[in-house]
């Protein structure tokens, strides 16, 4: 059994959500270069040049690229020999979270959903938990926009209705979000599982090497990039001022499902599309 | 300065708030705009609080008349800085109360995507306008800022009232005062695929 200390975990959070939230990854900023020279909108062309010279400003000097830091959502990965000790695990990330957003004036944008009323330190943080062989501890820290995650949605389709459904849905959803979820995006795609599965598929695929294909399914990579094509189609644009590239990358993931149904959940992530990851 | 018949297409112009009515009526649809004066932030519970007041028949905390809003939550001040992050949340949310502010004088606002029906009427009703500002570009856009003051509701801690004094904010005009949307008009101009 390795033993990992609670402090240990809430520093790495701590220090992943700043990051994230101060620091664009390679492959958006490669992505988004990309973008610039596809894209014939003159004024489009301005936004996405407006896109890097902001992700150059927030860098040097530590501030968030958007004044929407996020609502907390972590993927954490337990090895089963791995023990935590001196804090409970949930806790210590809470307690990481807590200190980012402080330490890091990083916005508090977590509230009761009925009275509204501000939890004040962004907690509580989504934490989707999972155990796995080994004996390490793996965090993504995934500061999730409100704007984008607005636009995402899921639908129960029938069988029947097949790949055309699907991306029958995704198209609509992505047209029905225009403006409004920051593009270009990042399209994630779940297909399958339950429906919270269908939906957490879609939220993972949003974690993947933007713009890098499908890695095991082929049948996905030629989904993703049918629909990356049809959705720059649209004519959004970035910042939906119309244009060629409304979205920098579409990821999907799917799994098995009920013989009744065809679970499929689209979630949208703007053009801050913000992770990092550690292993304690 | 208010004059913007000579001005070229591709011409940015400069604008004050308070935004005057003949400023307003001269504005189109796709002008490039740099912003200078107060504005206010207020968003979702700030805009529930305001109208909310507005039926009651309460006094309000800011004078809506000429008023301009930004539809925005700064991120926290860092030390020794003027302003953390900001920049534009999405609007259709405000859009529900927004004609009756509309009505009662609000002649400028400044977000991120399409309004509803409802406000676009009022907008060519009374004579307002909105602007887009790019979303998640907030460093940058804190550049712009050069003051903030604290002026209601405190207790909604980063949706509070501020007043904020800008300097060059850079906004594209997306509804006038005829009824045009610029996202409407470019998306369809940039659209391939059939509707």
């Amino acid at each position: 059994m390795r033993e990992i200390d609670a402090q240990q975990v809430t520093a790495t959070v701590r220090k992943l959500f700043i990051e994230a939230n101060t620091t664009l990854g390679q492959d958006v900023l490669s992505a988004l270069k990309r973008a610039i020279t596809k894209e014939e909108s003159a004024i489009g062309r301005q936004v996405l040049e407006k896109i890097l010279q902001n992700a150059a400003i927030a860098r040097e000097g530590s501030l968030p690229l958007c004044q929407d830091t996020g609502l907390a959502v972590l993927f954490v990965e337990i090895g089963q020999d791995v023990r935590i000790v001196g804090g409970d695990l949930r806790g210590t990330i809470e307690e990481g979270v807590r200190q980012a957003y402080a330490d890091g004036f990083l916005r508090k944008s977590v509230c009761d959903p009925l009275t509204r009323e501000n939890t004040k330190d962004n907690t509580p943080a989504v934490i989707h938990l999972d155990m796995v062989p080994g004996n390490q501890l793996k965090i993504i820290a995934m500061p999730k926009g409100g704007g984008s995650e607005n636009m995402s949605r899921a639908k129960m389709l029938t069988p029947s209705a097949g790949i055309d459904g699907i991306k029958k849905f995704v198209l609509e959803t992505v047209e029905k979000a225009g403006a409004n979820p920051c593009p270009p995006i990042v399209v994630g795609i779940g297909i399958g599982g339950s429906l919270e599965h269908a939906c957490l598929l879609a939220k993972k695929a949003l974690l993947r090497e933007t713009g890098s294909p499908h890695p095991a399914d082929p049948r996905l990579a030629q989904l993703e990039e049918e629909l990356c094509g049809q959705i720059n189609a649209l004519g959004i644009g970035p910042a939906g001022l119309g244009g060629k590239v409304t979205a920098l990358a579409v990821h999907a993931e799917m799994a098995p499902c009920h013989i009744a149904s065809l679970p499929v959940a689209v979630n949208i992530q703007c053009h801050v599309a913000r992770h990092q990851e550690a292993i304690i | 300065m208010n004059d913007k018949s000579k001005m070229s297409a591709n011409e940015v112009l400069s604008i004050r708030t308070p935004l005057k009515a003949d400023v307003c009526a001269s504005l189109r649809s796709g002008d490039m705009v740099l912003l200078t004066g107060s504005v206010y932030t207020a968003r979702d519970v700030a805009h529930r609080r305001l109208y909310e007041a507005l039926k009651k028949g309460l006094p309000l905390p800011i004078d809506l008349s000429t008023a301009t809003i930004f539809y925005a939550a700064p991120s926290p001040t860092p030390t020794g800085r003027i302003i953390g992050s900001i920049g534009p949340t999405t609007s259709y949310r405000m859009d529900v109360f927004t004609p009756a502010l509309i009505e009662h004088g609000l002649r400028g606002m400044i977000g991120k995507g399409s309004r509803s029906p409802e406000v676009v009427e009022a907008i060519k009703q009374y004579g307002a306008v909105y602007f887009g500002a790019i979303g998640g570009i907030a460093a940058l856009t804190a550049q712009c800022v050069k003051r903030i003051e604290r002026v209601a509701y405190d207790d909604l801690g980063p949706e509070a009232i501020r007043r904020l004094t800008v300097v060059d904010l850079p906004l594209v005009v997306i509804n006038d005062t005829l009824g045009n949307d610029l996202y409407l008009s470019e998306q369809s101009r940039w659209r391939i695929i059939p509707e």
